[in-house]
């Protein structure tokens, strides 16, 4: 057995008091493609920052473990340390820069250079290029991952395509890289191109480097990988051998079982009233979160979930009904038509949204707990307010704001120095109340919950389930919850929606098996169909 | 990068630099066009004849140019227009007091003055690139108030600390009440050094018209460089770094670093621009000569079709031409049309003004349009 | 398998305070939002002040001299905060909104309304040329964003110059405000002494201590501050104040915050236009061409060593700030007259106000 490309052994890792990682090890054979799979959240992202030392690995603590690199220790600082001692990266986003010509984004910063008369005095930085060993290096570099167009060409206005291959090729160009990560290279990518890339990565293989390959794609990692790790929540929940597993298998060890019972006693769907909301094929422009047309029905009362992989666009759904990125067709809200592109609308119908970027688009910041309840209603009904020195004039009814803010305080438990709080100084559990105390003021009938628990810890995460719990259970609310833990979906939902692709792949039962779920979520749906 | 624990990362999207490259040829011909159809409109109505135009603007451009192509290096980098230049042009003026001060005259005077204006226009530029790395995205805003606040520590050195705490010399050169320097300087010393070092007459309407011969060459000689530079590794990293610094960042280019060098290299030319400038003026206003510097350069590199983003050397010359060429002939253009000198004075202002303005609405037009 | 220790966690404030007694680190976190340059100019003015007393000036005056320049200026100053509640920034194309103010005196002088209609009519004119000026200023700057105060800084240049060739050319012949030599072109400074020179100012004016206290200027201050508080309590300003704050959170609750700035830049240019009005009234001239060019400055600089910042912005900032430069400005000229020769107060303006600006464009915020 010859010593392993990149060792990682027992790495652990914490955010706060979240443990993100919790003993990851795997080893990367020269001459291979090892393949990385696992849900979001289940700590890949992570582990690539720290392979890379990235700097906010070693702002948030460091992590624990040891990384070699070559049968080595190695211990990066910064991204740049882990380019020279031979890591490459092909990213998910592109490092290029559309003005410069292919040639120029391929040797940046490592062009060849010729001395001048400056240079002997001004030192090396004023040297001057070799255009022509650029373009040489560039047109072999193109050459090795099968991409014959002219080297000289400007980015800007190639296909998505090309530009991956461009990618691949700059790492490739680096004279010294024995391990050349993909993060999920064929995302953007057409069949046709997709298959390209596998020949470049088994051929790049065969020259000896060793290939770490994080992928979602179950059927490319069953063509080209020689071995395979599955990531589940922070752990390495299997290590199997391509030659003797399945797409089946390697889905059920993604998914895994929820920590709680999940047969719980589900009413009977609508009893022939009229759906809360009818979705006819519904797109989103949301940019990473595209939804392709989207045919979906949500019955009154009941609690239906989104689950699928990120990228994939359920988070755009909410957000496309709520007018936030430009959407488009047909929808109905109790039997009437509902206009798109509107949010006072959509507030007014009886919508309310808890959004998923609690940072950008869930909180004033800088504002008061009891103004951040209040500002949604304030805006989109006109309540809290009153009428001022000229009764045209309405000013904000404090008292009645305030009033309100404690009410929602103490039913929520909202740990806090008082409600003039500033609320970016609360924990993201709190915050995630406020946001929910903001939604229930507007007394809605229907709820969208985008990852209701994220970021948050472990107590609050039983609470804001609780919570969505009785809102559907006491007060008959509908809800549509989207997240990316499908264990807690498996917990509250009655039904639950997979999008795959900007499409709606599946609708499952919250006990149907693991491994459906999970091959629903890769893509498989006809495999899933027959699990 | 590996995908940071954030929501929805930024994809590259094909033809993400907005723009045919057609219609930016087109944009930036338009401009200059403009301009010199107003040149020629207000040439016509002020009947002004060739010789005239040549003889002013032989010694405009030699002492303008220079400050102009200071400005090309920041732009490259992704600086914007570097309003800081003034600060360049005040370590040039305190070169031009010095060496008056010493009464070195002639070339050495001149050269003196450099020398002396060099090192400190060095540590201007690096006081004003760590400003400038201090308030990334408003960069240019930074090194207009930079300006007039150094103008302040200028006024404070030469008004007040020269002749009372600096004990200085030269009663000529102070005003009546014992210290503070004059108003205006003269600068015999050092004036047409430069020029007259290869002495050239012409003719032009009956007199002899300097043409500072060494002065156009040393202005080649920066335009050169300028080119030469853009080949250079670290004019690649510059010209990658004002494309897209995050991404120059990841490939391992020092970004700070060559921020705060790309500024003294501008505040250096800003300084030997000044200082090309006063040998051909040979007067110094003391407090105001350097004011006007930064607008008036600036107007002249944007009226070429220049941009925040993307200026050239080509760019840089012919808009001293152009700019300088209106400057001449605004007022001489308002007396023919309107009795009145003053009007064009207040037009030519009103221009520089008005270009800039525009440039700036441009660029934060693109800007918006890029990222979105 | 080895095991390699966590690394430590950056320690925080507190942890490094600890150790140190209480009131150097109550002393210190003071300072630290206070900010040295703030603390430096007050220091400033202390020192000022307290040479005056030691060379025996006349203090009254001083003081009064004092409270008159912060009554001339302070609209100016607090027309600088809706546009940075708004979302805008700092305004510094206020020059926009001090131009229709000074047509809107040109045109009452020029009819010869005087006294408190033609201060009314002024009043009235200029925030009528400041509404369109206004809206079509924050249409700019929405096309602009990120860039507001370069573009602000220019369009205002620009448009002063402009201005400077229209009040030469103008139709405006009232002998009063031309040339005297060939009747056209309005002359630089325009005098009030027949108009409404000081009206507010001597309006129910008092002396105190021998204070001259100018009341009525005061009072429209005070008036107009609590005119800002208040519309940041009514639903429009709430709005305003939140898309500021979020731009993307005020998009879910159906807020456009294209609207919200173009509100705010108004609110700024009409008040600006108001605020020339009050400082022509007070320093009893009305000024053309250049004077405009740099009047944003100064305002800006007050609001800044008041304690606000590129972001934010509160009436406290507006109302200290004015005090404190205001102050300075008045005093620096006799107090150093006394010791150097030459307009040092000049120079110590450009060095402070300039300063200030500098320091509050370097702090990392979220712009």
């Amino acid at each position: 057995m010859s010593t392993p490309v990149l060792e990682l052994k027992n790495i652990t890792k914490s955010y706060d008091a979240n443990a993100v990682l919790k003993g990851v090890s795997l080893a990367v054979q020269p001459g291979s493609v090892h393949a990385l799979v696992g849900e979001n959240g289940a700590g890949k992202s992570t582990l690539m920052n720290i392979l890379f030392g990235m700097p906010v690995i070693r702002e948030s603590g460091g992590f624990g473990g040891d990384v070699l690199l070559g049968g080595a220790p190695v211990r990066f600082a910064a991204p740049v340390d882990a380019m020279a001692a031979g890591i490459g990266m092909v990213h998910q986003e592109f490092m290029l820069i559309p003005g410069f010509t292919i040639a120029e984004n391929i040797k940046l910063n490592r062009e060849p250079t010729r001395p001048t008369l400056a240079s002997r005095v001004f030192g090396r930085k004023l040297e001057r290029l070799d255009l022509a060993v650029v373009r040489a290096d560039a047109r072999a570099a193109l050459d090795r991952v099968g991409l014959g167009i002219d080297e000289w060409l400007p980015m800007a206005g190639l296909p998505v395509g090309h530009m991956q291959f461009v990618e691949i090729a700059r790492e490739v160009d680096k004279k010294h890289v024995r391990l050349l990560i993909f993060d999920e290279p064929t995302a953007v990518l057409t069949e046709s191109e997709a298959t390209r890339l596998l020949d470049v990565m088994r051929s790049l293989a065969s020259e000896g480097l060793g290939i770490l390959f994080i992928t979602h794609r179950l059927d490319e990692v069953m063509e080209v990988a020689s071995e395979i790790t599955v990531l589940r929540d922070g752990e390495v929940a299997a290590r199997l051998d391509p030659r003797k597993t399945s797409a089946i298998e390697i889905a059920e060890k993604m998914v895994g079982r929820p920590a709680g019972a999940v047969g719980h006693a589900r009413r009977a769907a609508a009893d022939g009233g009229t759906p809360k909301l009818e979705i006819h094929d519904l797109t989103v422009e949301m940019p990473g979160e595209r939804v392709e047309g989207v045919t979906l029905t949500l019955e009154k009362g009941e609690v239906l979930g989104l689950a699928g992989l990120a990228g994939h666009g359920k988070v755009g759904v909410a957000n496309g009904l709520m007018g936030l990125f430009p959407a488009r067709g047909r929808v109905l809200k109790d039997g009437k038509p509902f206009a798109l592109n509107d949010p006072r609308a959509a507030i007014r119908s009886g919508l309310a949204f808890v959004s998923e970027d609690r940072r950008g688009a869930g909180i004033l910041p800088d504002e008061s707990i009891e103004l951040n309840i209040a500002i949604t209603a304030i805006e989109a009904q006109g309540r809290f307010l009153r009428p001022g020195p000229i009764p045209a004039l309405r000013l904000l009814d404090g008292p009645a704001v305030r009033a309100h803010a404690l009410e929602r305080m103490r039913a929520l438990d909202i740990r806090s120095t008082g409600p003039r709080q500033v609320v970016k100084r609360l924990s993201g559990g709190n915050q995630q109340k406020v946001c929910l105390a903001r939604a229930m003021t507007l007394e809605p009938d229907t709820m969208l919950v985008s990852e209701p628990t994220r970021g948050i810890d472990v107590g609050a995460k039983q609470l804001v389930i609780d919570i969505l719990r009785s809102l559907n259970r006491e007060r008959g609310m509908t809800l549509l919850v989207t997240s990316s833990e499908l264990a807690e979906l498996r917990v509250i939902c009655d039904r639950i929606a997979i999008v795959y692709r900007g499409r709606i792949v599946a609708m499952l039962p919250p006990d149907a098996p693991d491994a459906t779920f999970g091959l629903a979520m890769a893509g498989e749906a006809e495999a899933a169909a027959h699990v | 990068m590996a995908t940071t624990p954030a929501p929805a990362a930024r994809r590259a999207e094909p033809g993400m630099r907005g723009g045919s490259r057609v219609r930016r040829a087109f944009a930036s011909a338009s401009v200059p066009l403009l301009f010199a159809l107003l040149c020629a409109a207000g040439i016509w109505i002020a009947h002004l004849g060739p010789e005239f135009l040549l003889r002013e603007l032989l010694s405009r451009f030699a002492r303008n140019a220079l400050l102009v192509t200071a400005l090309l290096i920041p732009v490259l980098a992704g600086l914007g227009l570097n309003f800081g230049i003034v600060i360049g042009a005040m370590a040039g003026q305190i070169g031009a007091i010095l060496v008056t001060y010493w009464n070195v005259g002639g070339i050495g005077g001149f050269a003196l003055a450099i020398a002396i204006a060099t090192p400190l226009a060095i540590l201007f530029g690096l006081a004003t690139g760590a400003l400038f790395n201090a308030s990334k995205g408003r960069e240019m805003v930074t090194g207009f108030i930079a300006g007039y606040f150094a103008n302040g520590l200028y006024q404070l050195l030469f008004l007040f600390a020269v002749g009372s705490v600096i004990p200085w010399h030269a009663p000529h050169m102070l005003l009546p009440q014992g210290y503070g320097l004059r108003n205006t300087v003269d600068l015999l010393g050092i004036q047409y050094a430069l020029d007259d070092l290869i002495k050239v007459r012409i003719t032009l309407e009956g007199s002899p018209v300097r043409v500072p011969v060494v002065t156009f060459a040393l202005i080649g000689l920066m335009c050169a460089f300028n080119v030469f530079f853009q080949r250079t590794k670290l004019g690649q990293e510059l010209r990658a770094m004002g494309q897209d610094p995050g991404v120059a960042a990841t490939a391992g280019i020092p970004v700070d670093r060559n921020r705060v060098i790309a500024t003294v290299l501008s505040t250096v030319f800003a300084a030997w621009g000044q200082l090309f400038f006063l040998q051909n003026l040979g007067t110094l206003n003391t407090y105001s000569s350097h004011e006007q510097v930064g607008i008036f350069a600036i107007a002249a590199l944007l009226v070429s079709g220049a941009t925040v983003s993307r200026a050239t050397v080509w760019q840089a010359l012919m808009g001293t031409l152009l700019f300088h060429t209106l400057f001449v002939v605004s007022p001489l253009a308002g007396k023919a049309l309107a009795g009145d000198a003053q009007i064009g004075e207040y037009f030519r202002v009103f221009v520089a003004y008005a270009v800039i303005t525009v440039a700036l609405v441009l660029y934060a037009w693109q800007v918006k349009q890029g990222k979105r | 398998m080895s095991e390699r220790a966590i690394e430590p966690r950056a320690e925080g404030p507190a942890e490094s305070r600890a150790g140190r007694s209480g009131m150097v680190a109550v002393v210190r976190e003071h300072l630290r939002e206070i900010g040295i340059p703030r603390f430096l100019i007050g220091l400033f003015l202390l020192l000022l002040f307290a040479v005056a007393v030691l060379t025996k000036m006349d203090l009254p005056s001083l003081i009064t001299d004092c409270v008159l320049r912060i009554g001339r200026n302070g609209i100016l100053v607090l027309a600088l905060l809706p546009a940075v509640q708004g979302g805008v920034g700092l305004n510094f194309g206020l020059p926009l909104g001090i131009v229709c103010g000074l047509l809107g005196c040109v045109v009452t002088l020029n009819a010869s309304v005087g006294g408190w209609a033609g201060l009314g009519l002024a009043t009235l004119l200029g925030i009528v040329f400041a509404i369109p000026v206004g809206l079509g200023y924050g249409w700019l700057l929405n096309r602009t964003r990120g860039q507001e105060m370069m573009v602000g800084t220019y369009l205002g240049f620009s448009i002063v110059s402009g201005m400077s060739i229209f009040w030469t050319m103008a139709p405006f012949r009232n002998p009063e405000l031309v040339w005297a030599i060939g009747g056209k072109g309005l002359r630089t400074t325009l005098t009030l002494t027949n108009s409404f020179d000081k009206l507010l100012d001597k309006l129910g004016a008092f002396q105190i201590a021998g204070v001259t206290i100018p009341t009525g200027t005061l009072v429209l201050f005070a008036a107009a501050c609590v005119m800002v508080s208040l519309f940041f309590r009514t639903r429009m300003g709430i709005t305003i104040s939140a898309a500021r704050s979020n731009p993307r959170f005020a998009l879910a609750c159906g807020i456009s915050d294209q609207r919200t700035r173009v509100q705010a830049t108004l609110f700024s240019t009409v008040l600006a236009a108001i605020g020339i009005v009050v400082f022509c009234q007070s320093y009893g001239f009305v000024q053309l061409y250049t004077a405009p060019l740099l009047m944003a400055f100064p305002a800006v600089a007050c609001l800044l060593i008041g304690g606000a910042s590129v972001d934010r912005a509160t009436l406290v900032h507006v109302i200290i700030g004015t005090v404190l430069f205001q102050s300075i400005l008045t005093v620096a000229l006799p107090v150093t007259s006394q010791v150097v020769q030459g307009d040092f107060s000049e120079t110590a303006r450009l060095i402070i106000q300039n300063g200030m600006i500098l320091y509050a464009l370097t702090r990392k915020g979220s712009r």
